[in-house]
């Protein structure tokens, strides 16, 4: 669906884990772009009505593209940049209290 | 002119609900309401149906809320039915959390007063020990300075913001005439009955409730009465959603239905200011982080402030004015635990002279200390 305007030579990207898939993108590509470009059709579900949501605004105010990183959840992933290694994971719902790292 | 048989001044929640409970009875009403930007407090409102601890020091307001509390259940069913809004009312009951010994034997000694209070009647709410508050909610660990607490199973909360929406709905679909941007300015008595002035426009009725919180100050003495109140600002932080953890309404921490919590509950005399400031929110969510530290990781979305409409005792005025026969005013603190009554006893008061017992407890006289020796 979502393509880079440019291809990245493999030895400048930075490569993020997406729902378990290791995806590798330009380098200060947001999270929300990254998961665009790995193909992901929603990135989170809403708490109330579990309705896919996939990243809208992209520059902070939408709050729709809320998603899991590094065991934080409800990060907006189109503020985050991508850092190697990065574990990213879709928000089911509503998070739980569990302990942030 | 706009002609009707009742007037009511102020479209928060105590107006609405009894301007509902009036229309419910067949009479022909109007209630007037300010615009976006008033003084609103039930938009400040935390959202608890609350009975443990109100009344201390005056019996029949403690009945009196218990009284709503009953009757809430079908109020909330009647509403749904003739808004289409469910305002998310659970009555499973309610926790008072104490950090302490000293919070706790006040508390017990609160419980102590009230039970007296309350003579043959009893009253219905239990002192807990730490364990017995962790049993009732399993799935937030206490922290470490909770010593215990009350639980009353007349206690329990809804969406505060839909309770308005459900009862303005509910009060047109029955054939009520609601006019927003109408802030009442002038009220005048005629030979049958009031005419208030509000937007350039002039309505007549029999009769006249003025429940506008703080505009009360300034109108009631038009129809003959004073009536002492203040403002005190309460301020509440809403965290993200989070999955259902917490099954019972805290004073001060409440999960509402859509999964975000509420922390409240800091009481400021600052005037008419409704601004947040840092230091309460510190105060807040640090009182609330020591009664359950598994609320550290959330990430607040909103913190607002609103002001609480209070009396010199913090227990509600209803009353007619003696000089004015047919003008009443309504007013409370609790506002959304009370409308099921102001919506059932209080409309049926004014609408057919119905009054309840001991009803003049409940007047200003109580304020007016005369000079007997």
């Amino acid at each position: 669906m979502f393509r880079a305007r440019h291809d990245t030579p493999p030895e400048d990207g930075v490569t993020v884990t997406i729902d378990g898939h290791d995806v590798t993108v330009p380098p200060d590509t947001s999270v929300a772009a990254a998961a665009l470009l790995a193909g992901l059709d929603h990135v989170r579900t809403t708490p109330v009505s579990g309705t896919p949501r996939a990243p809208y605004c992209m520059m902070g105010i939408c709050f729709d593209c809320l998603m899991e990183i590094d065991g934080v959840p409800n990060r907006q992933a189109c503020l985050e940049i991508v850092r190697p290694g990065m574990t990213v994971r879709r928000q089911d719902g509503a998070r739980s209290l569990g302990a942030a790292p | 002119m706009v002609q009707a048989d009742v007037v009511v001044i102020g479209g928060g929640i105590i107006g609405s609900a009894i301007a509902y409970g009036l229309r419910s009875l067949g009479c022909d009403v109007v209630l007037l309401d300010e615009g976006d930007v008033a003084l609103r407090a039930a938009r400040g409102n935390f959202g608890l149906v609350w009975v443990q601890g109100k009344g201390l020091g005056m019996r029949r307001y403690a009945e009196w809320a218990r009284q709503s509390a009953d009757l809430w259940p079908a109020f909330a069913d009647e509403l749904h039915a003739r808004s289409g809004i469910d305002v998310a009312y659970r009555k499973d009951g309610g926790l008072m959390l104490c950090l302490g010994e000293d919070e706790l034997n006040r508390r017990r000694w609160e419980l102590a007063q009230l039970t007296h209070q309350a003579g043959p009647d009893g009253y219905d709410c239990t002192l807990l020990d730490r364990q017995q508050v962790q049993e009732l909610i399993p799935d937030a660990p206490l922290g470490d300075e909770v010593s215990g607490g009350s639980y009353s199973p007349h206690d329990g909360d809804c969406n505060p913001l839909r309770l308005l929406n459900a009862v303005h709905h509910a009060f047109r679909a029955v054939g009520g005439q609601y006019r927003p941007d109408h802030r009442a300015e002038t009220i005048t008595r005629e030979d049958d009955g009031f005419t208030v002035t509000a937007n350039r426009t002039v309505f007549r009725a029999a009769k006249l409730v003025l429940a506008a919180g703080h505009g009360i100050t300034h109108l009631a003495p038009q129809i003959g009465l004073q009536v002492p109140i203040h403002p005190e600002r309460g301020q509440v932080l809403v965290t993200e959603r989070v999955r259902p953890f917490l099954r019972l309404p805290i004073n001060g921490i409440r999960q509402t239905d859509e999964g975000t919590i509420m922390l409240g509950s800091s009481a400021e005399d600052v005037g008419f200011d409704e601004r947040t400031t840092a230091d309460t929110m510190r105060h807040i969510a640090d009182r609330n982080l020591r009664a359950l530290p598994c609320l550290r990781h959330l990430r607040l979305n909103r913190v607002w402030g609103a002001l609480r409409v209070l009396t010199p005792d913090d227990f509600p005025v209803y009353e007619q004015s003696v000089s004015h026969p047919g003008a009443y005013v309504a007013t409370s603190h609790s506002g959304v635990s009370l409308a099921a009554i102001h919506a059932g006893p209080v409309a049926r008061w004014i609408a057919d002279g119905e009054e309840p017992s001991e009803f003049n407890q409940f007047s200003t006289k109580r304020f007016h200390v005369s000079g007997t020796a």
